[in-house]
């Protein structure tokens, strides 16, 4: 069971989050045109990376905040955890 | 039944409580402190089972976890067990235990014949034999095979005995209470950190308990009683026996099973059965110990051959004689200290060393006991059936190779000792890369992966002295790390006596035309000859060997077999035993009972069951419950010995004609608020929302980015940025992450906030011709005629002094209401409906009855918005905004969902009028069409029409919209019905809508 450093509520056991997907899709802005691969890639295609994942986490059981956790996809360690609103560098 | 080969004054058993057991229906006597093991070898009893394959009688091996052959069926009163290991099962007066995977008897198993049949039962036989013909599996094969297998009978009754589950946090978790435990512990304590020391036995002490050694002028052993003594009256300790650390998972979680009662004739009340531990440790000190390994050789199965370490322990700790003419083979000192216990109770060994000329402190002990010792010697086979009788003995020669002066001994028992392998389990499954030390033939953990250190013998240190200060420093240094303080301990000087190198000798080679059967894995029958097989026919890495030969696998997972059977590999294939690796190392270490891992969450107690404030109300008046996900929903209410169609078509046809009441608490609620919420609304939902007034309601339905329905329901604008938004009850979890996760991630800069508020507001649908009459009186003061509340309206009211929110939206398509008040006040609301609406001849519905209502009326729910319907499917692309985006918009112009003959909802009628269709039926157009007949549609939710009193369906059929008037079958191969169907409007009653507006 993972230990996730949540940022607004420190380290919590995996079983009070839930996993939310890949951190770095960005929606496209509403109200634009968007071409059908763009729309495709935002909603189907995912790369599945062996290895450091950005990805997301919400603490249901907790402050019910999203948050993005940086964690090797092999190995299940967490390296960094960000607030939603946080730049990841 | 005297116990025969019990000793005085030796052991740690309690000689004032003599205890009766049952073996195989025969009673024994043993004493408290006994295991089942000890207490059976106290009474000569040697012969517990048969082996799994070849059906060979089976004696015990060690003494400990690492027993491969005494696993017993124990009854216990009144349950059952199987898979018990005898070596582990602690005496308790009136224990039961019988022997498995023999029958009819132990002593007689027909089984056995596999015995004589052996050449036909190699490796991968089962792979080869049963393949053909194909039929034959199912019918012969596989029952033999399960009739003739197996390791016990699980119990078929429901378990009665209670497990629970636990969350701790320490700072130092210690896996083993020998030196390096009791050492590592004791030193972290004193620091002042937070420690559980977990020891699998009922006794702390480890190798303390039987080595001859002495730490600052006491015993080991009395050495261990003072600090576990100390230990456990310091707060910061926690100290646990029976408790087996068995799995090691990520960032420093380990889980450990507690046997609490298994070693009592019952469970003591409040008390469970086993109690699972779940730990996150910060630091982790593994002191799991070693455990000795065999050597190879002839019939090495036999009852009495035994570990030299596990004849031992039942000398030293539980006053038992393995057997009064003990033979010991070894390749290593360790063999000569069993022998000499053995010689200080009057009994005279003959000692076999595989080594020439072996010179030690311990060996000079042995020999001025006058112990017989014969170097370059080896047991080539033993012979005897049920029990070791004697055994071919011979030397070798100094290559290993070549076996001279054959000769057959007398003995009893053939105590093994092949040297120690460290028990690295837990540090391989922390994902420690373990390597092979080549002192001592064996893997020991590499780099630490996470925070764990491995100490003492599990580190392939057996020196106690080392292991001693190694283990007082890490504990030291790492509590210090925490706690900051460190006090000092005076490490206690160690006596204990030198060894020699052992002899890097494993296997005894077969002398010229013998054949004896060579044992690796016990359990699993896998010899000598089974590796050889797969390496023949071309299996190369050693997971393959394990899988095709067995080895290695099943319940004690190759704890005695793992490494001859690497030492065999690399030899065949002419590889150092580094290069062929090890198998992975898998949680649990040991067998965990199901019911541990299950904990408390059994039955209903698998989720939390959710309850209206009305619950008790429902349950008075004969209310039928029905879980409607985590919550208990009224499926009717039952009168007299009205059955479920009876009822639910009264309630629907009332409300129909007078006026009903249905429990709606369980809706989902979410309050939205905020500046921006209408915006965060008409983003969310596929409808205009930037429009709807204060006090109106609104129907929406919303969509997942690629384009299915997710959810819908009604949102009403209490004030200017105040929402209340409901859901289905399945999905109210859903639909609150799915906001916050726009408003968090993707629309930041939108200022609202959502709450959940299903469990604030209780809920009550007054529905049918009446209702507005009844709400009329419920609240004088209100004006609730159709201009003061119209459809869609919503307004607040006093309902005797509590303050209600009163909506009209209707789900079942007659003239409705809903009324909402805070939880507490639920119970007095409802009582004041049921009280008031009695002039109208109310009734309470159930969700039975709702369903009827919804149906008939076309209105979709959770059946028709599966997670694979649009809009469209549902008829509802009316409710979607061409003008304005929304989440999920983009992908309705995906080609399948605007195909021209796209799925739609539709009615369904029977032909006859009679016949209701059974729900997930497929729809057809010739129900005489060869398999696989094409579907067309799927019937999604069916009741009986109380409008027109005959059957009627939902279906979400290909091309839909021009099916209308279309004759089709309903097929449902699970009921064995061919329906014929006509294809109707989804709106059977009142398709426009002009009830819910009157």
């Amino acid at each position: 069971m993972l230990y996730i450093n949540c940022p607004h509520c420190g380290m919590r056991s995996q079983n009070e989050f839930s996993y939310g997907g890949d951190a770095t899709v960005k929606r496209p802005v509403l109200n634009k045109e968007v071409s059908d691969q763009e729309w495709d890639d935002f909603v189907y295609n995912r790369k599945s990376l062996r290895g450091k994942h950005l990805e997301l986490w919400q603490h249901i059981s907790g402050c019910r905040q999203w948050i993005k956790v940086e964690r090797d996809t092999a190995t299940h360690e967490i390296f960094r955890t960000f607030k939603a609103d946080e730049e990841v560098a | 039944m005297t116990q025969a080969f019990r000793i005085d004054n030796e052991g740690l058993i309690n000689r004032e409580k003599k205890l009766s057991f049952k073996f195989n229906g025969k009673t024994y006597f043993g004493y408290e402190g006994d295991t089942l093991a000890s207490a059976l070898l106290a009474n000569g009893v040697h012969l517990v089972g048969r082996s799994f394959k070849y059906h060979r009688p089976r004696g015990f091996f060690g003494a400990g976890v690492d027993e491969p052959y005494a696993i017993v069926q124990l009854y216990r009163n009144g349950e059952t067990e199987p898979n018990i290991k005898a070596t582990e099962q602690e005496l308790f007066e009136g224990l039961e235990a019988k022997s498995v995977n023999c029958w009819p008897s132990v002593n007689f198993d027909i089984g056995a014949i596999n015995n004589f049949l052996k050449i036909f039962l190699p490796a991968g036989f089962y792979y080869k034999t049963f393949m053909w013909p194909k039929s034959f599996w199912y019918r012969i094969y596989e029952p033999f095979i399960r009739k003739a297998a197996g390791l016990g009978v699980a119990s078929t009754k429901h378990d009665n005995e209670r497990y629970e589950h636990k969350y701790e946090y320490c700072d130092l978790l210690i896996a083993g209470s020998g030196p390096s435990g009791l050492a590592s512990a004791y030193a972290a304590a004193k620091n002042g950190a937070k420690v559980i020391l977990a020891e699998d036995k009922a006794r702390f002490g480890g190798s303390l308990l039987t080595s001859d050694v002495n730490i600052g002028n006491q015993s080991g052993k009395d050495w261990a009683e003072g600090i576990i003594a100390e230990l456990k009256t310091m707060p910061n300790v926690v100290v646990k026996n029976r408790s087996q650390i068995f799995g090691y998972y990520d960032h420093n979680m380990l889980v450990m099973s507690e046997k609490v009662s298994d070693h009592l004739p019952a469970t003591k009340k409040y008390h469970p059965n086993k109690r699972l531990w779940y730990i996150r440790a910060k630091e982790v000190l593994i002191s799991s110990g070693s455990i000795e390994r065999p050597i190879v050789f002839g019939n090495n199965d036999t009852p009495g051959v035994m570990l030299s370490s596990a004849a031992k322990e039942y000398l030293k700790v539980y006053g038992v004689l393995v057997g009064k003419k003990p033979l010991v083979f070894t390749n290593n000192d360790s063999g000569y200290e069993t022998a000499i216990e053995f010689k200080k109770h009057g009994i005279d060994p003959i000692v076999l060393d595989t080594r020439k000329n072996p010179v030690s402190e311990i060996i000079d002990e042995a020999k001025n006991l006058g112990i017989n010792i014969r170097n370059s010697y080896v047991v080539v086979a033993a012979k005897g059936y049920k029990k070791v009788k004697s055994a071919d003995i011979a030397n070798i020669s100094e290559d290993k190779k070549v076996l001279s002066k054959i000769e057959n001994i007398q003995c009893d028992c053939i105590c093994v000792s092949g040297f120690w392998t460290p028990t690295i389990h837990l540090a391989s499954q922390s994902g420690n890369k373990t390597k092979f030390k080549e002192e001592i033939d064996a893997f020991v953990p590499g780099q630490s992966k996470q925070n764990e250190i491995t100490l003492g013998a599990a580190n392939g240190v057996f020196s106690l002295d080392e292991t001693l200060k190694t283990s007082f420093k890490a504990g030291s240094e790492l509590s210090k790390k925490i706690t900051e303080n460190d006090n000092e301990i005076a490490i206690p000087n160690v006596v204990e006596k030198k060894s020699s190198k052992h002899d890097k000798f494993w296997c005894v080679p077969l002398p010229k035309g013998k054949n004896y059967k060579r044992f690796l894995d016990f359990q699993n029958d896998v010899a000598v000859s089974d590796v050889e097989i797969a390496l023949r026919e071309g299996y190369r890495s050693i997971e393959h060997v394990k899988r095709y030969t067995t080895l290695g696998m099943a319940t004690d997972q190759g704890k005695t077999s793992n490494l001859n059977g690497l030492q065999l590999v690399s030899e065949i294939e002419n590889k150092v035993v580094p290069a062929v690796g090890h198998t992975t190392f898998r949680p649990p270490y040991t067998p965990v009972s199901i019911g541990a891992i299950v904990g408390r969450e059994v039955g209903k107690h698998s989720k939390p069951t959710r309850k209206s404030p009305m619950h008790e109300w429902h349950k008075k008046n004969n209310a039928v419950f029905v879980d409607a996900g985590v919550w208990l929903r009224p499926r009717y209410y039952k009168k007299g010995n009205e059955n479920l169609f009876e009822a639910s078509k009264r309630e629907a046809k009332n409300v129909r004609t007078n006026v009903g009441v249905c429990d709606v608490t369980t809706l989902g609620k979410i309050d939205v608020k905020g500046p921006d919420a209408a915006e965060l609304l008409n983003r969310v939902y596929t409808n205009a929302w930037l429009k709807l007034p204060v006090g109106k309601a609104r129907y929406g339905v919303m969509l997942r980015e690629d384009g299915i329905v997710m959810d819908d329901g009604t949102t009403t604008r209490i004030s200017e940025n105040h929402y209340h938004m409901t859901t289905t009850t399945a999905q109210a979890a859903n639909v609150l992450s799915h906001l916050e996760y726009y408003l968090q991630l993707v629309w930041p800069e939108l200022n609202v906030n959502v709450v959940s508020t299903t469990e604030q507001w209780a809920g009550a649908a007054i529905a049918g011709p009446k209702s507005r009459d009844l709400l009329q009186k419920l609240f004088p003061n209100s004006d609730v005629s159709n201009e003061g509340l119209p459809f869609m309206g919503y307004m607040e009211g006093d309902l005797f002094g509590v303050k209600a929110r009163i909506f009209r939206i209707s789900f079942s398509g007659e003239l409705a209401y809903e009324v909402n008040v805070e939880s507490d006040y639920g119970n007095f609301m409802w009582e004041k409906i049921i009280e008031v609406g009695e002039e109208f001849n109310i009734q309470p519905y159930g969700t039975e009855a709702l369903s009827t209502l919804r149906i008939e009326m076309g209105h979709v729910a959770g059946s028709e918005l599966d997670g694979r319907t649009i809009p469209y499917d549902n008829a509802l692309e009316g409710l979607v905004s061409k003008k304005k985006d929304f989440i999920g918009k983009r992908s309705l112009q995906r080609s399948a969902f605007i195909a021209e003959d796209r799925q739609r909802i539709v009615g369904v009628v029977p032909l006859d009028k009679q016949t209701s269709i059974p729900e997930g039926s497929h729809l057809v157009k010739d129900d005489k069409a060869p398999l696989p007949n094409p579907k067309l549609g799927h019937i999604s939710a069916s009741c009986w029409s109380v409008e027109y009193d005959n059957p009627f369906s939902l279906a979400i059929l290909k091309d839909g919209k021009n099916m209308i008037g279309q004759k089709l079958f309903a097929m449902s191969p699970l009921k064995n019905k061919v329906i014929p169907v006509e294809i109707v409007s989804s709106h059977y009653v009142d398709p426009k809508g002009e009830r819910v507006r009157s």
